[in-house]
């Protein structure tokens, strides 16, 4: 059996003049349908070079990425990316900035009225409703980023790949982002690559950890399954022994086996 | 319900009295302290005019002999006696109205050169240098070259306007377009939005402010380049009307002129300021 989406031996080289830096090597993974997979690594690992090989936006020097089979060679609304800084477009409305990738994805299959349900049954999976007329610098970083989800859940893409999605919100905002993913992934059961470097939230949100090794040449190093049962409670899983098992797993690969080379 | 009335309807008038006299106060100071400063400066500068110009042998008028002398030109702005023995206003119109011709000139051709040389690196490499040269070139050199081209004195003012103005809207279009962040190419790209798509719904909102801003420079070097050139090419114009007034010794009519002038110019700057005010909205920051 083939996988849903499988990364074969990517690898990512970067020459400028006479220089050649090898950014990713031999890169490979298998992932199914609906899983949520995370891939943690220090920064500078060549993580968001994956992410982005993978939505097309760089395309990498060996290998390749396979969707259903068919090989993943520019950046399409099936590969949906929630950007680190929102990238919300700041001169369209909350509303507009969804109903943009709806229009271009649902243009010519679903009606206008369609599309406006669409719009605003996406804003309400992420809370939004109250604000799709106010325009993004009217919102908080928090409520951007929920927007950001919005869109690319919006455009109901294959696999969400999300760049350190939460990575610039405080830690409240960010547990409350973390609990609406999981509830929209239970209803929704997308396939998600998620980008991170906070071990509880990998662990938290993952079915499968992907640990990197550092640059350059960076590879995965491991993969830690998380056999923790659905819904999970972040409450209740504080003290739980799995929990706490694959959380040390992780924090041992990082600062362990693969300690970053300055912070040594 | 009733009750409610009663003591509404007495209340009512007082307390809408009672908000009226803070608000209409807090207005008034506020006018007060916009307005008086820039009365006071002008007063004192008269003043000071006043007093340098008012002896016999002073070169130049002063404030109080400029209205003396001109206030047939003040107060009668729309005579027409043929040629160019016309009031203020048809010469002000005149020079605006080469002004408006050569500047939307400017505008269009200075947007689809600056989307040009913003959105490929060839055309940047191949233009920028050109246009590093030719935007230092003073606006009135360029006039022998249109006379020569043209042969004929309106369309050459036109294109003196149109060559001044230019060149700050193809340069800071180019730097909007290079300033667009990456995140809103790539969502593009993950949108894959079409060129059409993507110039309309995100490259040209995104430099729109840097767009006006090049209008914006634009339309003031053309007003200082339009004086200039008539002064040249005589004819109808404000230019020509001060250029007329020095052949005639008159001062008096310079200064009233430049008066005019500075008005004029500073209407222009405001206007395309409240123009990109409106287009860009206050959405335009990130």
């Amino acid at each position: 059996m083939t996988a849903y989406l499988s990364l074969e031996n990517v690898g990512m080289e970067f020459t400028r003049g006479k220089d050649r830096s090898v950014v990713l090597k031999d890169v490979g993974l298998k992932i199914d349908r609906g899983e949520f997979i995370s891939i943690i690594g220090h920064s500078g690992c060549g993580k968001s070079t994956v992410l982005n090989v993978v939505a097309g936006l760089l395309r990498c020097t060996t290998g390749g990425v396979l969707l259903e089979n068919r090989e993943v060679d520019s950046p399409g609304p099936d590969r949906a990316v929630v950007f680190q800084n929102h990238s919300l477009l700041p001169w369209l409305t909350v509303y507009d900035n969804v109903r943009l990738g709806v229009d271009k994805v649902f243009g010519r299959t679903k009606s206008r009225e369609e599309r406006h349900e669409w719009t605003l049954r996406n804003l309400s999976l992420v809370h939004m409703d109250h604000a799709v007329r106010k325009y993004p610098e009217e919102i908080s970083g928090g409520m951007k980023q929920r927007v950001g989800i919005a869109r690319a859940l919006a455009m109901e893409p294959k696999v969400l790949l999300m760049d350190e999605p939460f990575g610039a919100l405080d830690a409240l905002t960010r547990a409350h982002l973390q609990d609406s993913l999981m509830e929209i992934q239970t209803a929704l059961g997308n396939t998600v690559i998620m980008i991170t470097h906070d071990v509880d939230e990998a662990v938290l949100l993952s079915d499968r950890i992907v640990m990197m090794t550092n640059g350059p040449a960076a590879t995965i190093g491991q993969v830690l399954e998380v056999p923790l049962k659905r819904p999970r409670r972040r409450l209740e899983l504080a003290e739980d022994p799995t929990y706490t098992h694959c959380r040390g797993e992780v924090l041992r690969f990082l600062y362990e086996r693969h300690r970053h080379a300055e912070a040594a | 319900m009733t009750a409610l009335t009663e003591s509404q309807a007495p209340a009512s008038p007082l307390a809408r009295l009672a908000g009226i006299v803070p608000a209409t106060l807090a207005w008034l100071k506020n006018l007060v302290a916009n307005i008086l400063p820039p009365l006071v400066a002008l007063t004192v500068l008269l003043g000071v005019w006043q007093l340098l110009c008012m002896g016999t042998g002073a070169s130049l008028p002063a404030p109080s002999k400029v209205v003396t002398d001109t206030w047939t030109l003040i107060v009668n702005p729309f005579f027409d006696n043929g040629g160019t023995d016309k009031g203020l206003f048809w010469h002000l119109f005149a020079s605006l109205k080469r002004v408006a011709i050569g500047f939307s000139l400017a505008a269009v051709g200075g947007i689809l050169l600056g989307v040009l040389i913003g959105q490929s690196s060839l055309a940047y490499r191949g233009l920028d240098p050109i246009f590093q040269v030719l935007r230092t070139v003073p606006p009135l050199a360029w006039l022998p070259i249109s006379l020569a081209a043209f042969r004929n004195a309106d369309p050459s003012a036109i294109f003196v306007i149109f060559i001044t103005a230019v060149w700050p809207i193809i340069l800071n279009t180019a730097v909007g377009i290079r300033q667009i962040p990456q995140d809103y190419r790539n969502v593009a790209r993950v949108m894959r939005l079409t060129g059409p798509e993507y110039f309309f719904k995100i490259m040209l909102p995104a430099t729109v402010p840097y767009m006006f801003t090049g209008l914006r420079i634009g339309i003031g070097l053309s007003w200082l380049a339009i004086v200039a050139a008539e002064m040249l090419i005589g004819g109808v114009g404000i230019g020509f009307f001060i250029w007329d007034a020095w052949n005639s010794s008159l001062m008096s009519e310079i200064i009233l002129a430049l008066i005019y002038v500075g008005i004029v110019g500073f209407m222009l700057d405001r206007l395309i300021g409240l123009l990109a005010a409106r287009v860009s909205g206050p959405r335009a920051r990130s």
